[in-house]
């Protein structure tokens, strides 16, 4: 079974906890960095999602020839910038791509489009990604290829209705080479998601009950999301539900919902990488 | 029209194992059930999910696929709109979008199951190929190109039990190309879809009043033959545009604005359906009739123009 050896090859690798520690924190300067050339971009919701997105493209994604055979869709659009920081680190994006954020030259800018080197679907729009990609995992299996997706989504796209017909669809296709990663941070733009849908939670007994295999970890502890994917069964498709915080790493950043968007002054940006020194020694 | 889709479908689909259909819990016509059951892998029923067709027809197609989603019009455009534009039309993917019962044809169905505006939004998708087949034989030269098409299509069906019209039509269907389909020197009536079939009694009606009129099948609604219609508009005495969609953004305004911009001088006249939801049952004729564009109104209003 193509499956059955593929997870079997991922738990047989050792995750690089400290590597992955220090991408994390040179990403997370990065990303501050890229805040200073611009009036608004989504550093919050980039920062809950970026040792997920970190662990995939580090540890779960097969390079062949150079690019990244398995495929990586982030469908929550606005956190793209946790994707660039991975794309750049490894040599997908060059410096220059993100030294040109939303700038006219540039290619890139607040969401992910097809055509930039390493992004495979456009997104933006909330609940699109996973579609497209139950759609390669789908035609992944019609044509025999040996390939995985993985998907992250956020638990404000989990309010889409979209998603919850791809929830129910997924596993009456048999896609058991789809892994998607939800970015559980509780907030939407607007406000906590415990607070206006307070029905979401426990999410993830409603997606076990939807035929998935579900695992729940710490979003912010890379090996975890890792060994979470690693020791899947492969039997169905996984739903790895990642408990995160929005902003995370900058204690004034942490649970704002105002860091949805806005970047940072230069004050709050120094004393932002200061916040980051510290909590990384 | 549904059933000679499924028949071409499925004989393209024996030459090409990229060829694969999305439905959403409709059920399939005629040869489709043929295609299902010799290609199982290549026929995905998703179920009551439109959103979830339209996105995994895109997931498909940026696998190398060639997708066809297969809806009723309404469902397989209205409902997942920002799937068909954000997945399929900014993404420029090979994804066909099937529309059956265009305009008023599910007539039984009432206004929830019309489609009066998918012309207007797919004409004014960017990069959104749009093409109305009038018979039959147009559905099997529509779908042929379709298959070979490299970028998104949305191809307007009737329903089914449309009569054949163009085997002795002038000229050959050739994508992009306005289509003389009865020939006339007075006046010009320009049309597309299942309603041509009604479009050529009118022809008939007129001839009996001395006026020699042509019916020219603009099957290609986007991009639109501008030059061929030009060449129309200098050329007849009078122009008629009978269109079963809304009249705002289909064909009858696109050549209103193109008779501005070449400064015709022929007569102008458009008929389309009503700007407004007619809540009521019945047949196609029936509903025709509601939105005035049954044979006696249509008459009336181009001899009188």
């Amino acid at each position: 079974m193509q499956t059955t050896n593929n997870v079997a090859l991922l738990s047989e690798k050792q995750f690089d906890e400290q590597g992955s520690r220090q991408r994390c924190l040179q990403m997370r300067r990065r990303i501050l960095e890229v805040s200073q050339m611009v009036p608004a971009l989504h550093i919050g919701g980039s920062f809950s999602c970026l040792e997920m997105v970190e662990s995939i493209y580090s540890h779960c994604l097969r390079k062949v020839s150079g690019n990244f055979h398995d495929t990586f869709i982030i469908s929550k659009g606005h956190g793209c910038l946790a994707q660039y920081v991975n794309l750049e680190h490894y040599g997908i994006l060059p410096k220059s791509a993100l030294d040109l954020f939303c700038k006219p030259d540039g290619v890139l800018g607040t969401h992910p489009d097809l055509g930039i080197p390493g992004v495979e679907a456009s997104t933006g729009a909330l609940g699109h990604g996973l579609g497209i990609g139950m759609g390669m995992a789908n035609a992944d299996k019609i044509l025999g290829a040996d390939r995985n997706v993985y998907v992250v989504i956020s638990d404000g796209e989990l309010q889409e209705g979209s998603i919850w017909e791809n929830i129910l669809l997924a596993p009456a296709l048999k896609l058991n080479r789809l892994v998607v990663l939800a970015d559980l941070n509780d907030f939407q733009s607007l406000a906590r998601m415990s607070e206006t849908h307070p029905n979401f939670y426990p999410l993830i007994d409603k997606i076990k009950a939807f035929g998935w295999e579900c695992k729940e970890v710490n979003g912010h502890n890379a090996k975890s999301i890792f060994d979470a994917i690693a020791n899947r069964s492969g039997e169905a498709p996984f739903f790895v539900a990642c408990k995160t915080v929005k902003g995370k790493g900058v204690a004034f950043m942490e649970n704002q919902p105002i860091w949805h968007f806005r970047s940072p002054n230069i004050q709050e940006y120094e004393r932002a990488l200061q916040e980051l020194v510290e909590v990384y020694e | 029209m549904r059933n000679v889709f499924a028949e071409t479908f499925y004989d393209l689909s024996k030459l090409s194992s990229q060829m694969c259909l999305l439905c959403a819990d409709i059920s399939p016509a005629g040869s489709m059930m043929k295609f299902r059951h010799e290609y199982p892998n290549r026929f995905i029923n998703v179920g009551v999910a439109e959103c979830s067709m339209i996105g995994l027809a895109a997931g498909m197609a940026l696998r190398g696929m060639k997708p066809y989603v297969y809806t009723i019009a309404t469902f397989s455009l209205y409902r997942p709109f920002e799937f068909v534009r954000n997945d399929i039309c900014f993404q420029n993917l090979p994804v066909t979008i099937v529309g059956v019962g265009a305009g008023v044809a599910y007539s039984h169905l009432g206004a929830t199951h019309n489609a009066q505006e998918d012309v207007a939004l797919t004409c004014s998708m960017p990069n959104m190929t749009v093409i109305a087949p009038c018979d039959p034989l147009e559905v099997v030269a529509a779908t042929q190109y379709s298959a070979q098409s490299t970028s998104p299509l949305y191809l307007r069906l009737g329903k089914a039990g449309e009569p054949t019209i163009t085997q002795n039509a002038p000229d050959p269907w050739i994508f992009g190309k306005v289509r003389f389909i009865r020939e006339g020197t007075d006046f010009c009536l320009l049309t597309y879809g299942p309603i041509t079939s009604r479009v050529l009694h009118v022809a008939e009606e007129l001839e009996k009043l001395g006026k020699r009129t042509a019916v020219v099948s603009v099957h290609t609604l986007k991009p639109l033959d501008k030059d061929g219609i030009a060449r129309i508009l200098h050329k007849f005495e009078k122009v008629f545009v009978v269109e079963e969609a809304a009249p705002i953004g289909g064909l009858a305004s696109q050549v209103k604005s193109l008779a501005w911009d070449i400064r015709a001088q022929c007569v102008l006249k458009t008929f389309t359906l009503d700007d407004a939801y007619h809540a009521r049952y019945g047949s196609y004729d029936d509903q025709l009739a509601a939105h005035g564009l049954d044979k006696s109104s249509l008459v009336k209003g181009m001899t009188c123009a």
